[in-house]
This record gives structure tokens, C-alpha cells and sequence, in this order.
């Protein structure tokens, strides 16, 4: 009703035109508020605890002077031990989901399934990983431990993205192969998985990112409060990076004393996310350029 | 003209084909169909068609939209059961043998075919046209290298891309693309070239070349085209085959007797472009 109304007269249309137009610009501007807001307190608080020594040497005198390098490392460790472990698991579903399941309500299912996987909360991963992977399977807290959850919490987001770079590719890629007597395995490896891969990669970019900003899947799983040394075996425990943060502002002692050290921990975590962003994208864009259809 | 070793040998086979076909089979049709029906889930597409493809020459398959010439087409090379829920019935013969229940993919390496859009992979010109031998096991390069440059010059396409078969093909202009895509399908040196409308996404000029290079090889191979456009159909084909409404074949034979004279009234409203 109301809608006819304003569409029926020029310059009311025209005014309601304007008022969505600010309210979408207000709305865009807004997340870059948000965004701009979070890299100024960051970059105000932490930049000065930024330098090489930051990024290079253990923690010293409980935690309030001296790097975050064990941390560094072992959320490298945990997130591709993650990568590697889920990554095979989901391109072999995204391949099965879109090449080769013919629909039908198992499909569905799954689909729902990997959906719902994808909304659980973090922390049930990390209760999970702690009662299976931990105490069922006696993997311990450990790399190995903390790997498997991580991996387990980006699946469905890798799962997700491989199977949408999958449908992108023209279905006439598939049939121009198969009409020339490939098989269907063989089509797919040779012609429509490297058509997919810029897609895939973005998805593996984000799995990355949000398995390395993670703190309850590796809380009870994985984390060390703090190590003299780096992990040796997938069975040590490890220091990671967000978990080191939450326990410098919430749990060391003197947390007052080390706001800076905090700052510069979680600024140097944003920068990873960030530079691998950027990588990706790049990458991505130099790939789209070679092979456009 | 370029190519000529290779044009004898196909020739040769060609003409060693029909003498087979007319000892064992006593016919010279390469292809046929026998009441043949095709179904998409509960709807027919085609009705009991019978009809032989013959050896030589160009066959083009006409007739109005949703007719299911395509699905006709598509049947010889069973790239029709790449759908789900496709059921058929009858039997269609290649060389004798049921078409229906071979190995697909071995059905294909004797029956090639080029798309209605032009479809390169994302590779280079030479990985392109490479596709199919590699599919069937060949690695060597020099091997490679000779089929590539064999089926490009069988293309029409040789001079204009030999300096560069590491170029993208889809870096290509849409004539140059679909030329690409016909090398493609002559690599593995089929039998039978099946075409759906290679020239529907082209303009004039690709497509004048296209039905020159169509001619040119239906002096090797059998060649079997659907097409809409009826001057092309009267340009490029020896035969015809009109479908109608409800996929039945109406009327085959001869392109210039089904053109001077059709057998029915449907046909001469339909080749008068009366409707459709």
C-alpha cells in the first residue's frame, strides 16, 4: 500500500530514493568506522611494542617483558597442521557434492549437515576436541590435539567455498571433456579443479584466518600458558598466539604492566590475517586474469 | 594443399570404411536408428525415429525449437545420460554394433563433437587440442606435437595460431575459439564429427569459414549437423533430416529434394519458415 502510495508520486519517489541511498552510505561507511576504529586502538596501543626482538624472543619475567616468538610459531604449527589435515577431507566432499551426487534427500542432508557444522560455536569444538581427541583418543594436549579441532572447525568453511568454486565452472568445460572420451574422474582433475582453484584458495584463506584467530578450540586442546622452549613433537603442547594474548590481558599476574605487549600481540596477529588476505587476493586476481571465460 | 598425408590416410579410411560397411552390412550407412525414443523424466523428446546416417557427406538436422534435434544429436555420442533422469528406447547402431550399450567413453573417441558455444578449456591453444590424445594415453611430444598441428591445419586454423599454440585459447576471437574446439575433437581422429550449431555464436565471416572447413572435412569423416539456419543447411548438407513438434522425424533424404520438394505439408511450412 504504502510503497504504491510513494511510487506514485515523482517527488516523493525521489525523496524516498534519497533517504535509502544516505541510509546504505551510512551503513557502508559505518563498517569502515568500525574497522578504522579497531586499527587505530590497536595501532595507538601496540605499534610502539612492535620490533624485531617483539617478534623473535621468548616471553621473560612472567610474561612481561620480552617477544611473542614461541606463539608465532606455534600458531603457524597449529593452522597448518589444520590446513593440511582438513583440506584434503573437504575437497574430497566438494568434489563428491558437486560432480558426483545426483541430488536427492541424502544430499540435502549432507548439505544441512555441513551447514550446521559450519554455525557451532567454537568452544563446542573445543570441548570436543578435549573429550575425543584429547582424553578418548589420548592424543593429550598437544599439537596433534589442537590441529584436529582446528581442522574440524574450518572444514565446513572449506568444504563451502570449494563447492561453490566447483558450480562456477561452465558446465560446457565438463562436456567438451567428456565428449572427448575422458572419463568423469579425468575431466575433473584435469579441466575443472584447476578452473576452480582461485576459488578454492579464497576459501582456504578464510579457513586459514579464522583458524588462527581462534582461542576455544585450543584452549583446552592444545594451549601452553607459557613454554621455554618450542614444540618438538606433535605430542608437545604450544604456545599460540590468541591464547596468548587472552592469558597476558585476563590471567598474568601483572596483566596492568603489559597492555602494550597485548596490543602489539593482537596487532601483529591482525597484520597475518591481513598480509594473507592480501596474498590471496592477489594471487587470485593474477590467476582470473590468465584464465577468464 | 597442407595436410595432404594426412587427408589421403583419412581418405583412405573413409573409403575403407564404406567397403566394410557394404560387405558385412550390406549398407552404407555409418549410423542407425531404430525406433528410437528418448525421455527427460516423464516428457518424450523424440518418437520412434528411424533413420540411417550415411557415410559421406554432411548430414544436418533441422527443425524447430524443442523438437529435440539436439537431444538426437547428442544421442549418438550418449552425451545425453549425463543428466539425470534420461531414459531410452530402441537402439541406434554405429558399424553395426549397439551404440547403447558400449562404453560411453569409448563410444566417444570414435564420434567426436563441437558445441553450440564455443567451449576451449583454460590452457594453451596446443594443451587444448592435445586434450583428447593425452586422454587416451599418448605422452610422447613429438607425437603430440605432430596430432596438434595435424588438427589444426584439418581446422583451418594452423597459420593463424602456429607461432603462438602457447597463447590462452580463450585469449582467441569466437570463430578462432570454435576452430580450436573442432581441432580439439579431430585429435583423436574419430570416426563420426558431430556438430550442435557451431556456428549459432558466430558471426557472418567466422561462420562462412567454418562451413568451408565443414566441407573440407567431410571428405574424411562423417559429418553430422544440427542446425537452424536453412541456408546454412542448404549451403553445407547432402542430407537432411527434418524433425517435428514432439520429436518426430518428418521427413530424410536428399538436402536439395527435401528442399524442392517436402514430403508434406508441415515440412514445406516449416522450410517456407512458416512457423518455428
Amino acid at each position: 500500500m504504502i510503497a504504491q502510495v510513494i511510487a506514485a508520486n515523482p517527488r516523493r519517489r525521489r525523496l524516498a530514493q534519497r533517504i535509502a541511498f544516505t541510509l546504505l552510505t551510512i551503513s557502508t561507511l559505518s563498517a569502515f568506522l568500525a574497522l578504522g576504529a579497531i586499527l587505530y586502538t590497536m595501532l595507538a596501543n601496540g605499534a610502539s611494542a612492535l620490533s624485531w626482538e617483539f617478534l623473535s624472543q621468548f616471553p621473560r619475567k612472567m610474561m612481561t617483558e620480552g617477544g611473542i616468538y614461541p606463539a608465532l610459531v606455534g600458531s603457524f604449527y597449529l593452522t597448518a597442521g589444520a590446513v593440511i589435515v582438513a583440506l584434503p577431507f573437504a575437497m574430497a566432499s566438494a568434489i563428491w557434492l558437486s560432480e558426483y551426487s545426483r541430488g536427492g534427500l541424502w544430499v540435502r542432508v549432507i548439505r544441512v549437515g555441513v551447514n550446521s557444522l559450519a554455525g557451532v560455536p567454537s568452544i563446542v569444538f573445543g570441548l570436543l576436541g578435549l573429550a575425543f581427541f584429547v582424553k578418548v583418543l589420548g592424543f593429550g594436549v598437544s599439537v596433534l590435539s589442537g590441529a584436529l579441532t582446528l581442522a574440524l572447525l574450518i572444514l565446513p568453511i572449506l568444504i563451502r567455498a570449494s563447492e561453490e568454486a566447483l558450480q562456477a565452472v561452465p558446465m560446457n568445460f565438463r562436456e567438451g571433456a567428456l565428449a572427448l572420451g575422458a572419463s568423469k574422474w579425468h575431466a575433473v582433475r584435469t579441466v575443472v579443479l584447476p578452473s576452480a582453484i582461485p576459488g578454492i584458495l579464497t576459501g582456504l584463506v578464510l579457513g586459514v584466518s579464522r583458524a588462527i584467530g581462534e582461542t576455544a578450540p585450543i584452549m583446552f586442546t592444545a594451549a601452553a600458558f607459557y613454554m621455554t622452549r618450542l614444540p618438538e613433537a606433535l605430542s608437545d603442547k604450544v604456545m599460540a598466539l590468541p591464547y596468548h594474548i587472552f592469558v597476558m590481558a585476563t590471567e598474568s599476574p601483572n596483566y596492568w604492566r603489559t597492555r602494550d605487549l597485548q596490543f602489539g600481540a593482537a596487532l601483529v596477529l591482525l597484520g597475518m590475517v591481513l598480509v594473507m588476505n592480501l596474498g590471496a587476493v592477489t594471487w587470485r586476481a593474477r590467476v582470473r586474469r590468465r584464465k577468464q571465460w | 594443399m597442407v595436410g595432404e598425408g594426412t587427408t589421403t590416410a583419412q581418405v583412405r579410411s573413409l573409403d575403407a570404411t564404406r567397403e566394410w560397411l557394404e560387405r558385412n552390412l550390406h549398407s552404407t550407412s555409418i549410423l542407425e536408428t531404430e525406433r528410437f525414443s528418448f525421455y527427460y523424466g516423464r516428457e518424450q523428446a523424440l518418437r520412434d525415429v528411424t533413420l540411417g546416417i550415411p557415410l559421406d557427406g554432411v548430414t544436418a538436422i533441422m527443425g524447430p525449437s524443442g523438437c529435440g534435434k539436439s537431444t538426437l544429436l547428442r544421442a549418438f555420442n550418449r552425451m545425453n545420460e549425463l543428466y539425470p533422469n534420461t531414459r531410452a528406447e530402441g537402439t541406434i547402431r554405429f558399424l553395426g554394433q549397439n551404440l547403447l550399450k558400449a562404453d560411453a567413453v569409448s563410444v566417444r573417441r570414435h564420434i567426436g563433437m563441437v558445441f553450440q558455444r564455443p567451449n576451449p578449456f583454460p590452457k594453451s591453444i596446443f594443451d587444448n587440442v592435445a586434450y583428447g590424445p593425452r586422454v587416451h594415453g599418448i605422452r610422447s611430444r613429438a607425437v603430440l606435437t605432430d596430432l596438434v598441428e595435424e588438427s589444426l591445419r584439418r581446422a583451418a586454423l594452423w597459420d593463424e595460431v602456429k607461432d603462438h599454440l602457447k597463447k590462452s585459447a580463450l585469449s582467441l576471437s569466437g570463430g578462432q575459439q570454435q576452430r580450436v574446439c573442432i581441432a580439439r575433437a579431430l585429435a583423436v581422429r574419430p570416426t563420426v564429427l558431430l556438430m550442435d550449431e557451431p556456428c549459432s555464436a558466430l558471426d557472418p565471416k567466422a561462420t562462412d569459414r567454418i562451413e568451408t572447413t565443414t566441407r573440407e572435412l567431410a571428405q574424411e569423416l562423417t559429418v553430422i549437423m544440427v542446425t537452424h539456419n536453412l541456408q546454412q543447411a542448404g549451403r553445407v548438407s547432402d542430407h537432411v533430416a527434418v524433425l517435428l513438434a514432439g520429436g518426430v522425424l518428418a521427413e530424410f533424404g536428399a538436402t536439395k529434394s527435401v528442399f524442392a520438394n517436402p514430403c508434406c505439408d508441415q515440412v514445406a511450412d516449416y522450410l517456407c519458415g512458416r512457423f518455428g
